[in-house]
């Protein structure tokens, strides 16, 4: 019983001491951009309404991350610094536009769900953030992992305000009802009060998970 | 004058690079969103034509042709081609036999969060409104939106009595919205609770619409019918 357990351990510490997975689980959990850095937060209280408009959102947002923090980091000797910010927000709202009419193209009813929010993805400082910071500073292949942690870690936190809120608010998960007709929706969860009160639940359990797990190390640490 | 000259030197060639870099990025970036644009644009239209014609079915049951109408300044109907990106205002819906099925109306108004547009079903033989859909909707989630949702109110809108005078100008009666529970007349909506402002927004952009229209197609009544 203990020797697979043990092989576990040793592959889930050698995952964690590579230096590609620690960029991506930088941005998936230790550093995640909602729950940790608490950055581009306009689309996160304002189309979390659903699980579905949530995972919509993430997936655009971490779409334009990708892509902008490819061609930034591919760019990052051409550009020069005076225009550098401008040159980004020119890359990264080129690919907005594009995650715009694909969106457009697969579901007119999604499109209008998420609205003037996916224009907005230009401004969110998660996507400058990164190209700023990490893109224009790092080889291409450590952006894109970058990219992808981070993106990874924004569409999780959207999906899991989305699903709290659907479940809450409607009653439903991915509009298939979940509790009985009987059950009486709260309608400030799908208002922009409930992303708050959503928003402030998850970072309570974040932090006091991150806290537990810190307590414990310490207890390791002091013998 | 030595700083001057060398300012002269090294000063062209940082801008003629930030040129270049910014110029080279931007006629990338505009030939990949002229790419998606047309790649995209077929499937768009397609998709918001279906989203129309879904819109239009549920307003007129049984429809399987229509033909589009625009109104003009003079208040004259005519056919305008569906590619035209003109306001269209009428469908007219035709069963298989080329009979008329019934009527679709664009109409909008101000409701409770911003601009409502609706397509409403109008059955010129009953002279009555036979159901709405709504296009555009800013409403709250949870409370007004309840005029897609609830189906009570949405009973309102199986027979609401539309009829004209004998003058064929005016309505009868005009379209009110009263209290839950208070509806006597035909042309009287139950209105809902939680939702006052919307529902009776609804009442309203169906009132002025109608008071417009019911004379219109009345009078062009033999000209929709043929098909």
């Amino acid at each position: 019983m203990s020797v697979p357990a043990k092989t576990k351990t040793g592959f889930l510490d050698s995952l964690e001491k590579s230096p590609a997975t620690d960029i991506f689980l930088k941005g998936l959990w230790r550093k995640n951009p909602t729950f940790v850095q608490v950055i581009g937060m306009c689309p996160v209280l304002a189309v979390s309404n659903t699980a579905e408009n949530a995972l919509a959102m993430g997936l655009a947002t971490a779409f334009v991350l990708l892509m902008s923090n490819t061609l930034v980091s591919i760019l990052r000797f051409v550009i020069p610094k005076q225009v550098r910010i401008s040159c980004y927000i020119l890359i990264i709202a080129t690919f907005v536009t594009m995650a715009d009419y694909a969106i457009q193209a697969m579901s007119v009813e999604l499109h209008k769900a998420l609205g003037a929010f996916i224009s907005l993805i230009v401004v969110n400082c998660l996507i400058l953030g990164r190209a700023e910071a990490f893109a224009s500073k790092n080889t291409v292949e450590t952006s894109v992992l970058d990219a992808l942690g981070m993106g990874a870690g924004f569409t999780f936190a959207l999906f899991c305000l989305g699903a709290v809120r659907e479940l809450l608010g409607n009653g439903s998960l991915f509009g298939i009802a979940v509790f009985p007709a009987s059950f009486q929706e709260w309608v400030v969860m799908m208002l922009p009060a409930g992303g708050f009160f959503t928003l402030a639940l998850w970072l309570f359990i974040f932090n006091a998970v991150k806290r537990a797990k810190q307590n414990k190390e310490r207890g390791k640490a002091l013998p | 004058m030595q700083t001057m000259s060398q300012a002269d030197t090294t000063e062209p060639t940082i801008s003629l690079k930030m040129l270049k870099a910014m110029v080279g990025i931007g006629i990338v970036c505009a030939c990949l969103i002229a790419l998606t644009f047309e790649y995209t644009l077929p499937r768009i239209e397609n998709l918001k034509a279906e989203a129309l014609n879904k819109a239009i079915s549920i307003v007129i049951p049984g429809m399987v042709t229509k033909k589009t109408f625009g109104v003009d300044r003079n208040n004259n109907l005519l056919e305008v081609n569906n590619k035209d990106k003109s306001p269209h205002l009428l469908y007219a819906g035709y069963d298989e036999n080329g009979k008329l099925m019934g009527l679709a109306v664009e109409a909008s108004g101000i409701g409770f969060g911003g601009v409502l547009r609706i397509l409403y079903g109008y059955d010129p033989e009953k002279q009555a409104i036979t159901g709405f859909h709504v296009l555009e909707s800013k409403e709250t989630p949870g409370l007004g939106d309840k005029i897609e949702k609830s189906s009570d109110f949405l009973e309102n809108f199986r027979a609401l009595d539309v009829s004209l005078n004998e003058d064929n100008v005016t309505l009868k009666h005009k379209i009110t919205v009263v209290k839950n529970g208070a509806k006597k007349n035909p042309w009287e909506i139950d209105g809902i609770t939680g939702a006052t402002i919307s529902s009776r927004a609804i009442g309203n952009i169906l009132a002025d619409s109608t008071r417009q229209m019911a004379p219109l197609i009345n009078r062009h009544k033999s000209n929709l019918e043929k098909n």
